[in-house]
């Protein structure tokens, strides 16, 4: 364990036109961090997701990965741009991402899939690529479809290929976006306990999520959005045993009813 | 049926097919490359470039083939700068003025073919690209070039078939193709029926040919599209609602 923590964002702010989904935003995660992130639709959960990777860019902030800043420079209309491409993309593999679609590549096989960023982003050894791929399709439970084609597995399959992806980048972070909600609900149990288990082993999480058990049994950390804030902070027992706030116990319970 | 006058003519537009095959995989290879140029330019993001590309695909695809053969091998000669420069000894030859003309005419459609495929890539394929640390020509070589090729393929089958009809208008420049062969037996023997239906019968099986051979390259390109092979053993396919089945 290390003190430069794996992940902080600080004051991010994100707008869409007129629309600001993002109005100040920080966050701090240490390693072996899980963080969930919880909010209605439209609370900007997401956005910050995609904001920490730069597949958007936010009008400003600052996103240091392992104690490494995203150089950021300002444009003329006062937003902001990264300043080397060259490091977004050094730390975009260093940020391991799953998506609620899946978004896997659907001309390769499952095992194509797993290979494809360490042996041409990483420039590693195929066979030592081919070798762990294969070892973490073993850990997410689907060994057995290394050689087919997304669109030949169930949305659940799919999920845990995609999670297979992400881990074989090695990434210092792992960022989830969703990654249950496209699934039907008999499926959604598959994925979860990866999930769990990636918990267990003390990786740097973050997930934003509508499973509550999860956020409550899982993750060390729960993180409430609402309207582009941060509206409740804590441990699960605090948010969930406490209830401080009124918007998030009303969260809580439109969720049950 | 004068089946003599049938082989003969038959050995004799057989004889022209290297001519018009000639004409035809040229066309095709110098318009797949100013096809990959144009795109280039149309997508490439830079508002010259693109005024540019899309002006050269609007006018080679909005005018006839015919008229632009035309304008290279009669309008060119027209000038005295051309026919003294070092382009003449090719643009004298009419095989060269039907390659260049059916070349800058596939080149306009085959780009815009090659967009469709490229704007067909979906978004969420390229994003799991970037987020994973790729980017510029990477990005396109591993995950946007082979999806918008196997999009673009069933389009471009149909332009190459389309280019090989088209390689009978080299006969009005007085290439000496199938078409035009055919042309010159029948102003000899009058017998325009046998001789048309025996050049129509050649084109037929080249694109035959052609059809059967990209089909078999689509085949190969679709394993993804295909019905997985182990189906039914493992319960309900999760694709039942989309079973296109792709094959050769």
């Amino acid at each position: 364990m290390t003190n430069v923590p794996a992940l902080t964002v600080r004051d991010m702010h994100k707008s869409f036109g007129q629309l600001e989904v993002l109005k100040g935003i920080s966050l701090d995660a240490h390693e072996g961090d899980v963080i969930s992130i919880l909010g209605s639709s439209g609370s900007g959960k997401s956005t910050l997701l995609r904001c920490i990777n730069l597949l958007e860019i936010p009008d400003s902030g600052v996103v240091t990965v392992a104690g490494e800043t995203i150089a950021m420079r300002k444009r003329r209309d006062g937003k902001q741009e990264p300043a080397d491409r060259k490091q977004v993309d050094r730390i975009r593999s260093e940020l391991g991402m799953v998506f609620q679609n899946f978004n896997l590549w659907s001309h390769m096989t499952i095992l194509q899939n797993v290979i494809e960023g360490p042996i041409h982003v990483l420039k590693r050894p195929r066979a030592e690529a081919v070798a762990e791929a294969e070892a973490l399709l073993e850990k997410v439970g689907i060994a057995d479809k290394r050689d087919q084609y997304p669109s030949h597995l169930s949305g659940g399959q799919q999920q845990r290929a995609a999670i297979a992806r992400a881990l074989a980048m090695r990434p210092k972070v792992m960022l989830f976006d969703e990654p249950t909600s496209a699934l039907d609900p008999e499926l959604v149990g598959e994925v979860l306990r990866v999930l769990r288990a990636l918990a267990e082993e003390g990786r740097t999480m973050l997930v934003v999520t509508h499973e509550m058990a999860f956020a409550r049994n899982v993750s060390n950390r729960v993180m409430f959005l609402h309207q582009g804030l941060v509206e409740a902070e804590g441990s699960p027992e605090q948010l969930f045993g406490e209830m401080k706030s009124e918007r998030f116990r009303q969260f809580v319970s439109g969720l049950k009813a | 049926m004068d089946f003599a006058f049938l082989a003969d003519t038959m050995g004799q537009l057989l004889a022209a097919v290297p001519t018009t095959v000639a004409l035809w995989f040229l066309c095709i290879s110098i318009g797949g490359v100013i096809a990959l140029g144009a795109v280039w330019m149309r997508v490439s993001g830079i508002f010259v470039l693109e005024r540019i590309a899309a002006g050269y695909i609007f006018a080679f695809r909005g005018s006839p083939l015919l008229i632009q053969m035309f304008l290279v091998y009669y309008g060119l000669s027209q000038f005295p700068e051309v026919r003294h420069s070092f382009v003449w000894p090719v643009l004298r030859e009419p095989f060269y003025c039907a390659v260049i003309s059916l070349a800058l005419c596939t080149g306009g459609y085959t780009a815009e073919i090659f967009r469709g495929g490229l704007l067909s890539v979906p978004q969420r394929e390229i994003e799991a690209g970037r987020a994973i640390g790729m980017s510029g020509f990477m990005l396109f070589r591993r995950i946007i070039a082979p999806i918008a090729l196997r999009q673009a393929l069933p389009a471009y089958s149909t332009e190459i078939v389309l280019m090989m009809k088209s390689t009978s208008l080299a006969s009005l420049v007085t290439v000496w193709e199938v078409t035009g062969v055919a042309q010159r037996l029948i102003s000899q023997s009058y017998r325009t029926m046998e001789v048309f239906l025996c050049a129509a019968a050649i084109y037929l099986v080249l694109n035959f040919i052609i059809i059967r051979f990209m089909g078999f390259i689509e085949y190969r390109l679709s394993p993804h599209l295909r019905r997985r092979p182990d189906i039914g053993i493992e319960g309900p396919d999760p694709r039942a609602e989309d079973l296109r089945e792709v094959k050769p």
